[in-house]
């Protein structure tokens, strides 16, 4: 007998969070609020992600689970044991194989597919926050579709840099209604927001969860004169050769030398073991 | 009636509770989609799949609406026994159950509220059948088109008009179950 529910949180929490899911999903982009549970986590995850998983969780799911695009780092590795221990689920670090899979600061390079579902951290789940400190503001502005403000500082970030100097959690318009932050994903995996997967996204300090359904229209905002670009350092993987995937610089030695390698180590170690190599890689 | 009142629960709630959500999240996600929903069989005329929604989603927290035939001593003393929901006048409900002609007047659910439109009731439509084909459905969870019956295509029209506001719906038949959210263009 284990002294802990299945997938740890009470029914009635679980309840309350399945509820919010549902109308997260019906209205596409809004946050819905939530009573946000403890969670045994180390201090700095966050715990909007992990309550999530633990509400979509069944005992035959596959679990995965990348911070910043890696499956080892202790985080990642410690809420995955939680769930093997807490759910029985099975774990995986292949993005294919996986059936819910959690993720903070990164969308797999592999593409979804329709059933798995990805299931985001979320430190700061409102766009609006940087122009407007006020919940009830930001609530009101959402409500009017008043969103004028956050263009107007997207472009002066353009007259400023010349280009949107914005890399990280770039903002998204939901389905013509809503606009949305879709974690602090770099802005090269803003177009894989449009997706087969159910997207689910939870900020637990913040107390909100909102959701992608499949196929639901998702627009990086962009300006006619500065479109929206997909960024990502130019160049390869130096292990694996791919210049299609989002890249992280590393440096590699006491020297100073530095590399760029996949962010998704899945993606790169499942392109090494078909055999590619990139420059500083050795044939596997 | 104690007996009957006392059956048709989950064998093991947290299990059986986890693997019907996600049948219903699916069917939420994408709508026109139908999933099987099993482990729970209340009183008639609630079928399996309300029945499963029923103890997955209500508890004291959420306030029925049990609407005509559905309004029955042996439904009602089996929710409370299961799930402890408050039983509610349409306008107050967070979920409501029955026929599609029973939950008339259908305008009477909440619709949320323009700062927070999550606020709004989810009905639990009982139909006659339920299959991948009738009405059009477009918008999001829907690649290109799917077909679904539904249960009154003017007032889901009336409906996504609303949007953001507007009732969200699962479709009940049998242990079967799609649903048909606000966002949902039917045509
Ligand atoms: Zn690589």
């Amino acid at each position: 007998m284990t002294d802990y529910n299945f997938a740890y949180l009470d029914e009635q929490t679980k309840r309350m969070i399945r509820r919010a899911i549902l109308k997260g999903l019906a209205v596409p982009g809004y946050q819905v609020p939530f009573a946000s549970r403890e969670m045994p986590m180390p201090y700095g995850w966050g715990t909007g992600g992990v309550q999530l998983s633990a509400a979509v969780m069944t005992p035959d799911d596959t679990f995965k689970v990348i911070d910043q695009g890696s499956d080892d780092t202790t985080n990642a590795v410690s809420i995955r044991r939680f769930f093997e221990r807490t759910a029985g689920v099975a774990v995986t670090e292949e993005t294919q194989e996986a059936t819910v899979i959690q993720t903070r600061h990164r969308i797999p390079e592999t593409p979804l597919e329709a059933g798995q579902i990805l299931v985001y951290q979320v430190p700061i789940p409102e766009p609006l926050r940087f122009l407007e400190p006020s919940e009830v503001e930001t609530r009101k502005m959402h409500s009017l579709e008043e969103y004028g403000l956050m263009h107007v500082k997207l472009y002066e970030d353009i007259s400023q840099h010349g280009a949107i100097a914005t890399a990280y959690a770039y903002p998204v318009m939901v389905r013509d209604r809503y606009v949305m932050d879709p974690s602090p994903i770099p802005k090269f995996d803003n177009p894989k927001l449009h997706s087969p997967a159910i997207q689910l996204f939870g900020a637990g300090r913040e107390q909100r969860i909102y959701a992608v359904p499949p196929f639901t229209k998702v627009v990086s905002l962009d300006f006619e004169d500065y479109p929206f670009e997909a960024s990502k350092a130019e160049g390869a993987c130096a292990l694996c050769g791919a210049d299609n995937s989002y890249l992280d610089e590393v440096i590699m030695d006491d020297a100073g030398h530095r590399m760029f390698v996949c962010s998704d180590s899945d993606f790169c170690t499942t392109r090494r073991a078909r055999g590619h190599v990139g420059t500083e890689g050795v044939p596997s | 009636m104690q007996a009957q009142m006392l059956e048709g629960g989950f064998a093991e709630a947290p299990r059986d509770a986890a693997i019907a959500f996600r049948a219903a999240m699916r069917a939420m996600a994408m709508p026109g989609a139908i999933e099987t929903l099993t482990g729970a069989a209340g009183p008639a005329p609630l079928s399996p799949a309300a029945s499963v929604l029923l103890l997955t989603l209500c508890d004291p927290d959420t306030p029925i609406h049990l609407a005509w035939a559905h309004d029955t001593q042996d439904v009602q003393e089996w929710i409370t026994f299961h799930t402890g929901a408050p039983f509610v006048a349409a306008d107050q409900a967070m979920f409501a159950l029955g026929s599609w002609e029973a939950l008339a007047p259908h305008q009477d659910y909440a619709i949320g509220t323009a700062e927070y439109p999550d606020r709004a009731a989810t009905l639990i439509v009982e139909m006659p059948a339920l299959a991948a084909q009738g009405a059009c459905l477009s918008g999001p969870g829907i690649e290109t088109e799917a077909q679904l019956t539904v249960p009154d295509i003017a007032f889901s029209q009336v409906n996504a008009r609303l949007y953001p506001l507007g009732v969200d719906m699962f479709l009940t038949h049998g242990n079967r179950v799609a649903a048909l959210p606000r966002s949902t263009q039917v045509r």
